[in-house]
């Protein structure tokens, strides 16, 4: 088999600038949706059933449909009648910003939740209120749980932007399938994909497992 | 004299397990009321109303003369002046040990730092913990992590001090330990409601006992009345397993 590095040193550049906006589009999405994620994982651990429900509804939606059909949605139904036309950036934030929320949203109510019962008793019978006993009690060993669940969602981020090349948005896939086009050439579009993309989520996670000896 | 607590009525249930009926008890200043009876007799539950840690169904609780069942009582203001002691001593486990007692007295009563840190290292040197100071929980034995939960209910200064089985999660060895603050805090004149297994405690330390069963309180009276003479065949019952 002869592999021809020659097309792919002439696809670097435009490669690097696809790395460069999956990178910004993960970056961006994952800090969007993990404040949403936070919000809606409140509301979801609202006292009143029907304060619950909306968020109920979003966190199934999002993780019961395929992010695929969530982008198409995005970019053809949501984006033109507020932007005006289609774009695929802002449909590329929006889209997986939305997605990451409601996995975020599972992870905040997850950790949470997973403190013992006894801790926000102790703050309130100290005469906390109940944002300052989450605040300075729950919250600060919550995090510290849901650190690697994030990591995780992140590393998952930036392989599903990979989804965005269907919408044009110009990131690492959509440059390989251009490649292939030009080319006519399966084994170096794809392998490069999935060689930068490796590279990124095993940085990623060795950057994790760091932060989580730390924290 | 007016009491310190007054509860009528008290009645409390978890869905249809009706936990507590009709509780009526009066608990005055500097007073030291024991709390025993078998597990599931709502001694915990009965301690826990006191500062709503469990809201009850009906029933009336007030606390130096202000009701907690009125919805516009500040519970907060009230639970600064009713320290809790809890079975598994909750431990703040991510500050260190003075943290744990400095945080309320800073955010609660808004204390600067310099003075909470002052009575914290006070209050330390009482429960004879002077150097765990900058330790944090998980480095502490069960009776140690204990008396740092009473140095941290007691640095907000509480009138009265609630103790739910202080000692049951604790290894033998590390039962008098806790039992030597709580006997120190007595006698200083503390208000205090415990419920324990501790037999000798209570007839040791206690002014009054009160005898629970099945959600009511079957009998009351001082250490000598109760343990000596037991008016009650389940209270009886009772003493005779556990003397």
């Amino acid at each position: 088999m002869d592999f021809k590095f020659d097309i792919i040193i002439h696809y670097l550049p435009v490669l690097f600038k696809g790395t460069m906006l999956t990178i910004g589009f993960s970056i961006v999405s994952i800090i969007i949706g993990s404040i949403l994620g936070l919000g809606i994982g409140f509301g979801k651990m609202a006292p009143r059933w029907y304060f619950r429900w909306p968020f109920h509804l979003y966190i199934n939606f999002f993780r019961g449909t395929p992010l695929y059909v969530q982008i198409l949605i995005v970019h053809f139904g949501v984006v033109p009648p507020i932007y005006g036309k289609t774009n695929a950036l802002i449909s590329g934030v929006v889209a997986l910003s939305l997605n990451s929320a409601a996995y975020s949203a599972e992870i905040f109510r997850a950790g949470i939740q997973s403190i013992d019962r006894g801790q926000k008793e102790a703050a309130i019978s100290l005469g906390m209120s109940s944002r300052q006993a989450m605040r300075f009690i729950i919250l600060p060993q919550a995090i510290k749980r849901m650190v690697p669940a994030f990591g995780n969602e992140f590393i998952v981020l930036v392989k599903d932007s990979s989804l965005m090349a269907i919408v044009a948005a110009p990131e690492i896939m959509y440059w390989s399938n251009t490649m292939k086009g030009q080319y006519l050439r399966i084994w170096e579009p794809y392998l490069t994909a999935a060689l930068i993309y490796f590279i990124l989520t095993y940085s990623l996670s060795k950057l994790l497992n760091y932060l989580e000896r730390r924290v | 004299m007016e009491p310190i607590i007054s509860v009528k009525n008290l009645h409390k249930s978890f869905g249809a397990n009706t936990v507590l009926t009709d509780i009526n008890v009066d608990i005055y200043s500097q007073e030291v009321v024991v709390v025993i009876g078998p597990s599931g007799s709502g001694k915990s539950t009965f301690l826990r109303c006191l500062n709503l840690l469990e809201q009850p169904q009906s029933g009336e609780i007030i606390i130096e003369g202000i009701s907690l069942m009125n919805k516009s009582t500040k519970i907060n203001d009230i639970r600064t002046e009713l320290g809790m002691v809890f079975q598994q001593f909750n431990l703040f486990p991510h500050k260190k040990v003075i943290e744990n007692i400095m945080l309320a007295p800073i955010q609660v009563r808004k204390w600067s730092p310099e003075k909470a840190r002052e009575k914290a290292l006070q209050l330390l040197q009482k429960v004879g913990l002077s150097e765990k100071a900058e330790m944090y929980p998980a480095s502490l034995s069960g009776g140690q992590a204990q008396r740092v939960a009473i140095a941290r209910a007691l640095a907000m200064e509480p009138k009265i001090m609630l103790f739910d089985e202080p000692t049951s999660a604790l290894d033998p060895e590390m039962v008098g330990e806790v039992l030597a603050v709580m006997k120190d805090l007595a006698r200083e004149g503390m208000t205090m409601i415990v419920v324990t297994h501790e037999m000798g405690f209570a007839r040791e330390v206690g002014d009054r006992v009160l005898f629970m069963e099945q959600g009511i309180i079957v009998e009351e009276g001082s250490p000598e009345q109760l343990f000596g003479n037991p008016t009650q065949e389940r209270t009886q019952a009772f003493l005779s397993k556990v003397l």
